[in-house]
Formats: C-alpha cells, structure tokens, sequence
C-alpha cells in the first residue's frame, strides 16, 4: 500500500514521568528497516512506559514520536505496528484457531496464512484446543503467531522470551531474524541475552 | 468491506465467548426473572395494586439487571490484553466498540425481551400493553447498553469501579425508564403513546450514534 515510504520510527526528546519520579528524559533514537532497537534497563527502569507511548497508550511527558516523518496519531502508523505485551490478548475461551482469525478480521492479512503461521510456531495440531488448555510457553508462541499472520512492519514485543523453553526462544529470534530481513523493525525488551545474527541492533539502557 | 468484516468479527467472537460461559447470558435474565416473581410474593394478594405498578416494576428490573450486566462488557478484554489490540487495530476504535456493544446487547437485552411478555402477564398486565411493552424494551435497552458503555469503559480500569459505575451510569438511565414505564401504562388504560415512542426512538438514535465515541476514548484513557 505504502511501499513508496520507507517506513522509520523516530523518537524525539521523549520523556516519562510516573509518580513525580522521572523514568527516562530527553531520549532520543531512530530506527530503520532491517533493524532493532533492543531496551535494557532494571526492573522498573520505564521499559515498559516507553513501550506504551510507542504503542500510543500512553502520551509521552515531554517529546514526540513520529513514524515516516509523521505523528503517530496522524499516519498509518497502526497499518504498520503490532504489539505482544505481558497480557497475550487472546481469550482462554476460545480456540486457538478462533483467537487467531479475530486478529486477522483486525489486521490486513500477512505473509503467512493461519496454518503456516502455525507451523511456524510449532503448534499444528493445536487448532482447535480451548486456549485455557495450553501452557504458557505455547500461549505465548501463539500471541506471536499473531505477528506472523497480519501485515506489519514494526512488531514492539515486550518481553517475548517469557516463559519460552531454549527451543523456543530459539524459534522466536529465528523469527526476528527472518522479519529484519524482510523489511521488517522490531524494538522488544528483554532479559535475555538475544543472539540474532547478522542483524543491526541498537541498544537503549534505561536507568 | 473489511471493517464491516472486522465488525462481524468482534460480534461473533463475542457471541462465542458468551456461549461458552453461559453465566454471562443467564446473569442478568436470572435476575430479572427473579425480582419480578418476588415483588407478588412480597406484596400479597393485591391483584389491582400489583397491576397497576406491573410496567414499574418490569422496567425498574430490566434496568437493573442491565447494569448488572455492564461490568462485563469490556472486564475480560481489559484483564486479558485483548484490549489493547483492539485499541491497536487500524479500524477505528468507535466502530468496533459498538461490535462490542451490539454483542452484548444481544447476549443481555434481547433475552429479556423474550421473557417478559411471560412476566407481564404474571403480574396481571392488560393484554392491550404488552405489544407497547415490548416495543418500549426493544428500544430501551440498547439505550441502556449503549450509555452503560460509557461508564464501563471510564471504570474499567479501576479496581472498584463498580459503585462509581452505577453512580454514573444510574442518572442518565432514568430518562428511559421515566418514558418507557409512562407509555406501558398509557397504553394500559388505552390511550396513544406515541409520543413517548417518538422520544425513545430519537433516544436510540442519539445514543448509537453519540455513545460510541466516548466509549472509545475512555477506554483508551483506561489501558493507559
């Protein structure tokens, strides 16, 4: 739709105030195709609250955030983002397969269709298990499958690893990798240590 | 078309997820069933009283058991993330949010409507008044949902919202109910009531029209 744009995300003096206690000032970063923007920082550094302005949840104390150029609230800007918070966001009624054709109703449909996004996330034969059914690491792949079957280009991920196995976290930046190559950006947050090679990543460390 | 598609699709995932939990729909029906049978029990054997306060005592618990039903509107989505990726959807927000709305007017009001001709005739109402009755909760309680949503949608982020919730949301009910139970009891005793459905009529209108986007600013404010 909008291949003409090269999509960047711009953040300009972006501050965070909570509880009269300053989380972060005058931040600045930009982020391109292909690229990462990995947030470190403690518990309660305001990786989190900067998420949250990024996603627009939250207006930010001081500064602006801007993709292609243009306020978020004035662009495309939610054609192009998905976010997976602490909360997956799918209803534990529900199947896995229900779940996911509600995200795609919101979204434009992506590159892959629900079965192979499945796949993807290794839960084939999940499709019609009730989500209260699953565990919480194969809850958490499936709050990322949701990635996989709509159309974005920036995925904002807070703390993706959670609760995911060695093979599992694998898979994940396996994904990422794959997602930066296509095009895609990716901020996330983690504890972890993150091995995505060939991949330009930018660090941010809140303190 | 694919708004229209992303509307279907929030109504029909919450009609889904109401008939998997069950206590959603039988709730408020439960309750109103239950009000309503109480008040002859409580009253004695007054058959002319009991008629005369018939469409009082309908409305009075088809309101109630509406905003008994209200926390339930956005409480699951805002717990479970859910939420927030509607808030994120491109679609916007008013639209699928009267998804919501719709949805859980079908799942709390529409049930109502079906047992209260039952009721209405429990309590002795004159057959004459039923259609008005039931005309008068067909356009009533979607009024109830849709400014109920407002308040939901302001609270939902408080842990105990539920008192400010009716302290809100109880004024702005008390218009219907004072045209709704007046046009029952017209048509009780045979007169036109027209102009009471005329005014619940442009209070449906105004309300689906106006609800929606405060709805979802407020529930914006609330995941913040």
């Amino acid at each position: 739709m909008k291949n003409n744009i090269i999509s960047r995300l711009q953040g300009q003096d972006l501050s965070c105030v909570r509880d009269d206690r300053i989380l972060f000032e005058a931040l600045n970063f930009e982020l391109n195709v292909g690229q990462v923007l990995l947030l470190e920082g403690e518990n309660g550094s305001g990786k989190t609250s900067l998420l949250r302005i990024l996603c627009g949840f939250r207006e930010p104390d001081a500064g602006q955030v801007l993709w292609c150029d243009n306020a978020i609230n004035d662009s495309q800007y939610y054609d192009d983002m998905a976010y997976v918070g602490h909360l997956d966001g799918v209803k534990k009624e529900l199947t896995v397969l229900e779940n996911l054709k509600v995200s795609l109703a919101l979204g434009q449909s992506g590159h892959y269709s629900i079965p192979q996004a499945l796949a993807k996330v290794q839960l084939t034969n999940f499709d019609d298990a009730l989500v209260q059914s699953l565990s919480a690491g194969q809850k958490r792949r499936l709050s990322l499958a949701r990635l996989l079957i709509t159309k974005k280009t920036l995925w904002i991920l807070d703390e993706p690893f959670t609760s995911l196995d060695k093979q599992g976290i694998s898979l994940i930046e396996s994904l990422m990798t794959e997602h930066c190559k296509a095009g895609g950006m990716i901020i996330l947050t983690s504890h972890h240590d993150i091995a995505l090679p060939n991949v330009d990543v930018q660090r941010i460390l809140l303190s | 078309m694919s708004l229209f598609y992303a509307f279907l699709a929030i109504i029909k995932r919450d009609l889904l997820l109401a008939v998997r939990r069950r206590t959603e729909i039988a709730n408020p029906l439960l309750f109103f069933i239950l009000v309503i049978t109480l008040f002859p029990l409580g009253i004695g054997a007054q058959p002319h009283l009991l008629q005369a306060i018939a469409p009082g005592i309908i409305w009075v618990s088809a309101l109630l058991a509406a905003m008994l039903s209200l926390d339930s509107l956005f409480r699951s989505d805002f717990d479970d993330g859910s939420l927030e990726q509607i808030l994120l959807s491109p679609y916007p927000t008013s639209i699928l949010v009267l998804a919501k709305i719709i949805a859980h007017w079908l799942v709390t009001g529409l049930p109502l409507l079906i047992v209260a001709p039952l009721l209405a005739v429990f309590l002795g109402m004159p057959t004459q008044s039923l259609g008005v009755l039931l005309l008068t909760l067909l356009l009533g309680t979607p009024v109830l949902s849709l400014i109920g949503a407002i308040g939901v949608a302001l609270t939902v982020g408080l842990r105990r919202g539920g008192m400010i919730l009716s302290l809100l949301v109880l004024p702005l009910y008390v218009p219907v109910l004072i045209f709704a139970g007046n046009a029952v009891e017209m048509a009780g005793s045979g007169l036109p009531v027209d102009a009471q459905i005329n005014i619940l009529i442009s209070m449906l209108c105004l309300s689906l029209v106006l609800a929606p986007w405060p709805t979802a600013a407020a529930l914006k404010m609330s995941v913040n």
